[in-house]
């Protein structure tokens, strides 16, 4: 296959990597380049400052809050989300009534059913999902506490998005809301894999459920379960952080800078404010969270890898 | 379902722990308790999450059907009447028609483009040995964990410099760019997987490079293409980040965009219901599509993280 070979793949490589290099790749090495200018965006002229941006971010208070809450979306968005994954990715696989004959576990009756519905929020955009939820909240004619009012709970009437302790995890139960059904299906795929004949086996050996789950289920799922962890971490740290503190609070970024998160302020540096230099020194910064965050979690998750 | 009432028969073959309970009659209770108690509480819990998934999304739908005025006194209520000009409202004088075309133009070019664009660079690093193979591929691969904001600053005068900013073509060739990570990454492993006899075959037989790619590679890839196609569908008829920034031209707004807008704008203009309408009539063609096309999305969406 040498005739004309490289002729081909230089046709076919040209297109698709140079509008890679030009949208992707060189915004990405100008953005570290400008950290060290002090560029407005909104003049072509600029001078290089050195470090000043950085030691800039070190004292700026609304940076630091916006990396705890990056940080919290991060490490906390993937727990839950995760783990109610599994847990509900169990009870569909597992938690079915034995049949006369059939295999010693099962899955539910109707699990087709759940996976179906679980993943609705999967398919629509962040955007919507946010707007939707931002009216749920509404402290006097929202559906949440429509329904507190509905049952009995008419004193507990909390402001949700309009309250600085609480926007914050108003947000992220909209995330874990919206997320739960994909790892739901995702992790579902891989017990559905598992054979049946090692919880026969552990059953018969008079394991619980409870424990085939720790013993079986989740050491065989540990690969699955590890990408799913970074892949949430990326999007909770990024595009769907920012839709939905974006649009759902006020400010945007909550009362009191409650709900800002690196990516937003990143925006509203750079769009609102004219900063564009110290905009893309909070993205980077937001870069090596990203990335050690990766770095961790595959180190930490690293185990051995288990044929079945 | 129906588990209690009738004795039924039990299977006798596995040895399920031992409870002492008050369980159904029936001629060994013991061994079905496990399973049973189970069963009961792994479909209470899985209901209650369907209801709580379901409920928001019934809301919206019910909420698009009501008044301005009921929306705020009785957000649970059942509408009064069916008020369907909410709908025609959304439609006409909210520019919800506008948007929609804008997202279709937008989507259904960089669909495309994405497309060809990733099934070439996939095939070439798949199947072809040359220096920087690697580096290009990696190069493509790191897109994926980078946190796009990050370039988005610079990328703003990129584009406005090419005269792109605020034009439909200007978003495709963007959507494209940031869908190609993905996309070769899928798409190599899965030319990967298919056999080389074949176009060994067709290019013994004369055919060229390029040809053989067309011809013959590309209709083999089709399930790969449909997953990989699928993805990007959704994620750029959902994207909302990318138009934000690139994207402020009132006329050219994309449906994510044109929501949020028009929900910020009710501030002033109070026609709730119009925008409740609005909301419902972009989600249902996604689930429509996602209620018929099931079981391709979810191969599509979850291909990535199973490899």
């Amino acid at each position: 296959m040498q005739h004309g070979k490289y002729r081909f793949i230089v046709g076919f490589l040209a297109l698709p990597l140079g509008l890679y290099a030009l949208f992707v790749v060189w915004p990405f090495i100008q953005s570290i380049y400008y950290s060290f200018t002090d560029w407005t965006g909104l003049s072509p002229e600029f001078k290089m400052v050195g470090f000043d941006n950085y030691s800039r971010l070190l004292d700026d208070e609304i940076f630091w809050k916006s990396l705890q809450h990056s940080l919290l979306f991060a490490l906390l968005l993937p727990v839950v989300t995760i783990g109610l994954a599994l847990f509900f990715a169990f009870m569909i696989n597992v938690g079915g009534r034995k049949r006369k004959n059939g295999p010693v576990v099962s899955g539910v009756r109707g699990s087709s059913f759940y996976k179906i519905v679980y993943f609705f929020p999967q398919v629509l955009s962040i955007a919507i999902v946010a707007l939707l939820f931002a009216f749920a909240y509404n402290p006097d004619s929202g559906a949440i506490n429509s329904v507190l009012r509905g049952i009995g709970l008419g004193d507990v009437q909390p402001l949700w998005l309009g309250d600085p302790d609480l926007a914050l995890w108003a947000v992220m139960a909209v995330l874990v809301w919206s997320t739960v059904g994909f790892f739901v299906v995702l992790f579902s795929a891989g017990m559905a894999s598992i054979p049946a004949e090692m919880y026969e086996a552990a059953l018969l050996d008079g394991a619980s459920r409870f424990t085939t789950f720790f013993r079986i289920t989740l050491p065989l799922l540990w690969d699955t379960v590890q990408s799913g962890w970074v892949y949430m971490g990326i999007l909770a740290l990024g595009a769907e952080s920012f839709a939905v503190v974006q649009i759902m609070t006020t400010g945007p970024g909550g009362p009191d800078y409650s709900t800002t998160v690196m990516v937003l302020y990143v925006y509203q540096k750079a769009f609102r404010d004219g900063q564009a230099a110290y905009a893309t020194t909070i993205g980077v910064a937001l870069l090596v969270v990203t990335l050690a965050f990766a770095a961790v979690v595959m180190r930490l998750g690293r185990r051995e890898r288990l044929e079945y | 379902m129906k588990t209690t009432q009738t004795p039924a028969p039990v299977p006798a073959e596995s040895g399920a722990p031992v409870t002492k309970v008050d369980a159904p009659p029936g001629p060994r209770p013991k061994e079905k308790k496990e399973g049973t108690v189970l069963n009961a509480f792994s479909h209470g819990i899985l209901v209650i999450w369907a209801v709580m998934v379901v409920m928001p999304l019934l809301w919206a739908v019910m909420t698009s059907f009501k008044d301005d005025r009921s929306i705020f006194s009785s957000p649970w209520s059942l509408p009064d009447t069916l008020h369907f000009d909410n709908w025609s409202r959304a439609w006409t004088e909210a520019n919800m028609s506008d948007y929609f075309l804008n997202t279709v133009l937008v989507v259904g070019g960089s669909l495309i483009g994405t497309l060809v664009l990733g099934s070439m660079a996939a095939y070439v690093l798949a199947r072809f040995d040359f220096p920087g193979n690697r580096f290009i591929y990696y190069l493509f691969i790191g897109g994926m964990s980078f946190p796009i904001m990050l370039a988005l600053v610079p990328l703003f005068y990129v584009v406005n410099n090419m005269g792109l900013l605020n034009t439909i073509h200007g978003l495709i060739l963007v959507y494209i760019a940031y869908s190609l990570p993905f996309t070769v990454f899928f798409l190599t492993a899965f030319f990967r997987t298919l056999p080389t006899s074949i176009a060994e075959a067709a290019f013994v037989d004369g055919a060229s490079h390029s040809r053989t790619f067309f011809q013959i590679m590309l209709p083999m890839a089709k399930p790969g293409l449909v997953s990989v196609g699928i993805f990007n569908f959704l994620g750029q008829w959902n994207q909302y980040m990318l138009p934000t920034v690139l994207n402020t031209d009132p006329d050219k707004r994309v449906l994510t965009q044109g929501l949020v807008q028009l929900a910020v704008s009710q501030g002033y203009k109070g026609d709730w219901s119009g925008l409740f309408a609005g909301l419902v009539m972009a989600m249902l063609p996604v689930l429509a599509a996602y209620i018929i096309f099931q079981r391709q999305v979810v191969q599509g969406l979850t291909a990535g993280a199973l490899k």
